[in-house]
């Protein structure tokens, strides 16, 4: 079998999922072997004009230039993955659509803001789509070799559609609403193990929402503990504001 | 003098984390133009932290930056610590100190194997490596592999720590942990040993010119990499609550970039300014690498920039194994284990004030400053990253380095600059959040 042309590209993002890639350490030999890595900028200077089999994209889209440049890198892909909370829900980038744009432009950049083109925060699938998904900040790296496997199959993958809390209690950990501190979990998709959670910290919704989030249960639960809820969906925002996004915007 | 044309446009450098163009203009042998632009989308960190809480501040800047997440970590809690008035304890910032080192280390060997490796063996990346240095890149990535294990255990994953934040740390190693770490990195010295041999062998370029160094400085014998006082080797020293009066950041007049500069037109950050100001503190073991690779301080060929981070390896290795085994024989007080959260019932007290962080990343010094109100939210919020610091001082590089290479081919002269501008180890995801970004007409 020939092997797949495969390109790693980034838009707007911290490149911490490419280099959670790099961390696969001496497997990531095993990988390359399995794939023709054509183009990742960060660890290559080698560029490659054909089609791509797989795009693996990395980032948010922020800006025109941005928007251009996915829609020709899609083009040319036949299959496209995004990877990371930036590029799959928008991220933490998206917290900039909690501010009038030219307002969060003239903070960081002063009089010169317009040297900056920007645009709302947009996950990849808000502009073209996408065939898989990669959830995270950062990515897990179990679930990246599982759509990796998958795309190469030209299977689906079906990202869990349930809460981490179900994988939480699996591992064991004391809720964090028992000890009175609020948590993402009960509305954040599973498949990260609660990798968080398991390190003493709350879950911060990286992961994007379950598509059936039961809303009056988490109500319920903020009651119960006290909690209030503007401070909940403040949380919520950090990395899901882009799902608020209309069509047309 | 030769007096020829050049142009040089590096479109999108490659093996650089972040995206950055280099443009260069000679015309009949007079240097017009040389820039090194930065073209990362901006991303509007610092606006998007007004309104939230300081004790979100550390999750959220840690997302500046993948490669340097845990530096940006550290700087952040720092700032945000400084600003709520709260002193972390011994034992929080040895197991602080102890993160920065993997930090460090992971991040340079990163750098010295896959990103500088290449050019040194006249590749253009590490995929050709493997197979004709098959043993050197297994060794590489086992380093890497290394470093990242020992983060998993210190503080959940190296990219984006989950344990470490204001106050101290979610969850403490166990005495498992603390055997774990130590014989992975005990298991580290080979490769680290035979990283040295490797780089005996290889050729730097050779160029120099004197700038001046800066970096955290104090009076105590440890290589201050997490707290101290700002110092250059100019001999200025000020304390960090001052760092504008050190970055002195200044418009050009060509441009709308934002430089920095202190006693000359230019300073450096970074593995070979931590080197030239606190050589004397590194440890026994470093300083022998140094000697056997030729690195000797003041060094002022920014190449060797590779040469001082590999350096750094061995003494970040050698002294995180030091507070391992202080940490085992002490023991672990784990009552110190806190609970994260906004509404943490007031575990530390808030109120309003100001605050800065400054802690010496792979990269160089890298500052946070925040303000915040009575009820802890952000109102005000600024980063300096170590990048934006080297720009204006690669850009000076550049302009004395033309010049001498002028006889050579275009592609040559393109390496020498790309080559140059990587031992810098630029991190452009990290500076695009800030006005740094050049225009030229195009």
């Amino acid at each position: 079998m020939k092997k797949p042309k495969v390109a790693f590209f980034d838009f707007a993002c911290c490149e911490g999922c490419q280099l959670q890639v790099a961390n696969m350490g001496e497997h990531l030999l095993d990988l390359l072997g399995a794939i023709d890595v054509v183009e990742f900028r960060e660890v290559m200077s080698e560029k490659w004009d054909k089609d791509y089999d797989i795009a693996i994209v990395e980032g948010s889209i922020t800006d025109p230039h941005a928007v251009e440049r996915i829609k020709k890198i899609r083009q040319r892909s036949k299959i496209l993955i995004a990877y990371g909370s930036c590029a799959t829900i928008g991220g933490v980038n998206g917290m900039k659509n909690n501010f009038e744009l030219d307002d969060a432009r003239k903070y960081v950049y002063g009089k010169q803001y317009t040297f900056f083109p920007s645009i709302k925060t947009r996950a990849v699938h808000q502009v073209v789509p996408v065939d898989y998904f990669v959830n995270g900040c950062p990515i897990y790296l179990p679930e990246l070799v599982a759509v990796l496997k998958a795309a190469l199959k030209g299977i689906p993958y079906y990202v869990p559609d349930y809460a981490v809390c179900v994988e939480c209690k699996l591992n064991e950990n004391v809720c964090m609403y028992e000890r009175g501190v609020g948590c993402m979990g009960p509305v954040t998709r599973a498949g990260c193990n609660s990798w968080c959670i398991n390190n003493g910290n709350i879950c911060y919704g990286c992961r994007g929402m379950v598509s059936n989030p039961n809303e009056n249960g988490a109500k319920d639960v903020l009651e119960k503990y006290n909690i209030p809820m503007d401070l909940v969906l403040n949380k919520m925002n950090m990395y899901n504001k882009c799902r608020e996004l209309k069509d047309n915007e | 003098m030769n007096k020829r044309n050049i142009k040089i446009n590096v479109e999108y450098l490659t093996r650089v984390e972040g995206h950055g163009n280099i443009v260069v203009d000679v015309q009949e042998g007079k240097l017009n133009m040389c820039n090194l632009e930065i073209v990362e989308s901006p991303r509007l960190f610092e606006a998007m932290l007004r309104g939230r809480s300081v004790f979100e501040a550390q999750h959220i800047t840690s997302r500046i930056c993948g490669i340097c997440s845990c530096g940006h970590t550290l700087a952040s809690i720092q700032a945000a610590e400084d600003a709520l008035g709260f002193t972390p304890s011994e034992q929080t910032i040895k197991l602080r100190k102890l993160l920065l080192h993997y930090e460090i280390l992971d991040s340079h060997l990163l750098h010295i194997y896959l990103l500088v490796a290449p050019d040194l063996l006249g590749v253009k990346s590490f995929v050709p490596l493997i197979d004709t240095h098959n043993k050197v890149v297994r060794r590489a990535l086992r380093m890497k592999k290394t470093c990242n294990d020992v983060c998993d255990i210190l503080v959940g994953r190296h990219v984006h720590p989950i344990s470490a934040i204001v106050g101290g740390f979610t969850k403490l190693p166990k005495v498992k942990d603390l055997d774990d770490m130590l014989n992975m990195l005990e298991g580290m010295r080979p490769d680290m040993d035979a990283s040295v041999d490797l780089f005996k062998a290889v050729k730097i370029p050779e160029f120099e010119r004197d700038s001046e160094y800066i970096g955290l400085v104090s009076d105590d014998s440890e290589y201050p990499l997490l707290m101290g006082d700002l110092g250059s080797t100019d001999g200025v020293r000020m304390q960090k609550k001052d760092y504008r009066k050190m970055t002195n950041e200044f418009v050009v007049p060509h441009s709308t970039a934002k430089h920095t500069k202190l006693s000359r037109d230019s300073f450096a950050v970074g593995a070979l300014a931590r080197y030239n100001l606190n050589y004397d503190k590194l440890h026994p073991k470093a300083k022998a690498a140094s000697e056997a690779i030729g690195l000797k301080p003041k060094c002022i060929n920014p190449y060797m920039n590779t040469a001082a981070q590999l350096v750094e390896c061995v003494h970040c290795l050698e002294d995180a194994i030091q507070i391992i085994t202080d940490l085992k024989t002490r023991g672990v007080n784990y009552d110190e284990e806190i609970l994260v959260g906004v509404n943490e019932k007031n575990a530390i007290p808030v109120k309003a004030g100001k605050g800065v962080g400054a802690v010496e990343v792979p990269r160089g010094i890298l500052y946070h400053e925040y303000e915040i109100d009575e009820e802890g939210r952000m109102v005000h919020a600024n980063c300096v990253i170590p990048t934006n610091q080297n720009t204006n001082n690669i850009e000076h590089d550049m302009r004395k380095l033309i010049p001498e290479v002028l006889g050579k081919s275009d592609e040559e002269i393109t390496l020498a600059l790309e080559m140059l501008v990587r031992a810098y180890d630029p991190c452009i995801s990290c500076s695009a959040h800030f006005l740094n970004i050049k225009f030229v007409n195009r």
